[in-house]
């Protein structure tokens, strides 16, 4: 496990478990993210990697276990996607981050409008805040989309980048990133990834969910690797290089591995 | 870009434009064809009279069709509404008890539905048309099969304050409905509410994941527009101070056609009340306009469809981007029109 004794942590799970029914989704999960640390989830299609993401975002509540945010317990029963914003997590999700037909200040600020009493939108801040969002934090310069553009006006890496720039301006101290980069050309992947390194600069922490080692590897400080419902192993990035963690996830996928204590 | 041009493309962002102009087109085309009917104001007084109730019923399934969703119950809803404002007038001669009772019945249908496609995930087509059949047979059973006349309405206050006749000539449900309109567009434009529905029509599970309670959500809007399509119902009741069992069944396929050809897509995400507004009175417009212009019975059917289908066309040329892509699109097809109105590259790429 990473050393985290001088920085809080901004997520920790203790003894995680899900159950559907009978199937067990997610069994035992034990792990930590620093304060501004970037951690790599790695797992084969069905690991349960979609799994632990909604857990974590609020989707849906844990069997059992305990999940702690920036060092507090929180409540699994009252836990949800609105808690999950409060206490600073966000999510960019690979295809559904953004509503495609709606303008993108509405995008900024869908699910917490800024309003008036009586729940009427305050149009005019919300568009200047975006506008500053757009500008600013993701860099979108005179390429003729504005506030008023709607979704689908951008490239896939641009969608990404507004969902992260999104999650930055509403102070989340943890970007959870699932699979931001599944079909998008290398150039946007490029985008997105230095998306990312902006996270680690301005001192955030987030989870890289993704199966491309390559994008993984460059930009995690550590790499959780998830099989099975099991986080199998955890591997500071110092430790290894990414031929061999390509190997092992390669041996691990073919059974040739047994559990790795971390 | 010159002025003309710039004022075009304005106009063409412009809510509702496009069937604007087809309602001017086929007014314009009526008065030429029948100009001693069309040039009176009668005509349009009659027209005030009669659409608000399909409009009003138009402008909610507007919003049900902006969250991705349909309401094949609502015409059952006009007449179970009918049939209890009735009841309870002749009772207990309260129209404003039979009014609030009317309403609530309304909302409960809309909650019933809500409640099947956002609880039980019965898909709004199949949930709303069972509802549809139950609640005329409900409002057959309860009624007897029989019409009930209440010409007594007419000297009450609620009668002159929903239809009455402004300076004795223009009905005051006109006025109710474009209110409505009005009221209804700033709850879908510039309420939390209404971006809730246009991101769940777009898609739910951004929706969800955004934090917004989409069933939550869902069963409300059913709600909301069981109780608008009571009014609906109210209005038609009041105004012809009879209520019979069948009222409302001729109005399914002309609100869903007021909708689309206001511009509303079926595709969910986005809804143009302005378009069901102006929709609604090409809708209501076309058959006493067709038959007045002499070319005979037979041809109504015909020019409806052709309306339609040219209003939905225009739409979807037109999209968002307003006269840019339909003057783009005429010169893909070989016209020599005009330069496209907003010249922005159009860089999907970004790069």
């Amino acid at each position: 496990m990473a050393e985290s004794s001088q920085a809080r942590t901004s997520l920790r799970m203790i003894k995680i478990e899900k159950y559907f029914g009978s199937v067990c989704a997610l069994k035992d999960i034990n792990f930590e993210v620093g304060q501004n640390e970037i951690v790599g989830l790695i797992g084969d299609n069905g690991a349960g990697k979609s799994t632990l993401v909604k857990i974590l975002t609020g989707v849906f509540p844990p069997t059992s276990g305990d999940l702690y945010i920036a060092d507090q317990k929180v409540d699994a029963r009252s836990y949800s996607v609105k808690k999950a914003h409060t206490l600073g997590i966000e999510t960019v999700y690979q295809d559904k981050s953004l509503g495609e037909k709606q303008a993108m200040w509405r995008n900024f600020f869908i699910g917490r409008e800024l309003t008036y009493p009586l729940g009427f939108l305050k149009v005019r801040a919300e568009k200047q805040i975006a506008s500053d969002i757009m500008i600013n934090t993701i860099g979108f310069r005179g390429k003729g989309i504005g506030v008023d553009s709607k979704a689908s006006k951008l490239s896939g890496g641009e969608r990404q980048g507004v969902a992260i720039g999104r999650a930055m301006h509403f102070e989340a101290n943890l970007i959870i990133l699932d699979e931001p980069t599944v079909a998008l050309s290398l150039k946007e992947v490029r985008k997105v990834l230095n998306f990312v390194h902006k996270i680690k600069e301005a001192g955030k922490a987030s989870i890289y969910i993704s199966h491309n080692i390559a994008d993984v590897y460059e930009i995690s400080d550590r790499f959780l690797v998830i099989d099975r419902g099991e986080i199998v192993a955890s591997i500071e990035k110092a430790k290894i290089g990414l031929k061999e963690l390509d190997e092992f996830l390669l041996e691990y996928s073919h059974g040739l591995k047994d559990k790795v204590q971390p | 870009m010159n002025r003309a041009t710039r004022t075009l493309a304005f106009q063409g962002r412009l809510e509702g434009f496009p069937i604007a102009v087809v309602l001017a087109v086929l007014y314009g085309a009526f008065i030429l064809s029948a100009p001693e009917v069309f040039s009176g104001y009668r005509i349009y007084m009659s027209f005030f009279q009669t659409v608000p109730p399909m409009l009003v019923a138009a402008l909610g399934l507007t919003l049900v069709i902006t969250a991705g969703e349909i309401d094949l119950s609502f015409p059952a809803v006009i007449a179970l509404s009918g049939f209890v404002f009735t009841w309870v007038f002749r009772a207990i001669h309260s129209p404003v008890i039979g009014f609030l009772g009317a309403i609530a019945a309304g909302a409960l249908v809309g909650y019933v539905n809500g409640f099947m496609v956002a609880r039980l995930r019965v898909p709004s087509i199949m949930a709303t048309l069972a509802t549809q059949f139950f609640w005329y047979g409900v409002t057959v059973l309860l009624a007897g099969g029989l019409q009930i006349n209440i010409e007594d309405v007419i000297a009450t206050t609620t009668h002159a304050l929903f239809v009455g006749r402004l300076f004795g000539v223009f009905p005051v449900q006109a006025l109710w409905a474009l209110g409505l309109t009005v009221f209804l567009w700033f709850i879908l434009n510039r309420h939390r509410f209404g971006e809730a529905i246009m991101f769940i029509g777009d898609n739910a599970e951004v929706a969800r994941v955004m934090g917004i309670n989409v069933e939550a959500t869902r069963i409300w809007l059913f709600t909301i527009h069981g109780a608008i399509s009571a009014f609906a119902g109210l209005l038609l009741t009041l105004e012809i101070n009879v209520f019979f069992p069948t009222q409302g069944q001729g109005m399914l396929l002309a609100a869903m056609a007021a909708v689309f050809i206001g511009g509303t897509s079926i595709a969910g995400g986005q809804g143009v009340l302005v378009g069901t507004l102006f929709g609604s009175y090409v809708i209501g417009s076309l058959e006493a306009g067709v038959v007045a212009t002499g070319i005979g019975g037979y041809w109504v059917q015909l020019v409806e469809g052709l309306v339609m289908a040219a209003s939905v066309i225009l739409n979807v040329i037109m999209g968002d981007e307003g006269i840019s892509a339909l003057s783009r699109t005429a010169r893909r097809w070989g016209w020599r029109w005009q330069e496209p109105a907003i010249g922005k590259p159009q860089d999907q790429d970004g790069a």
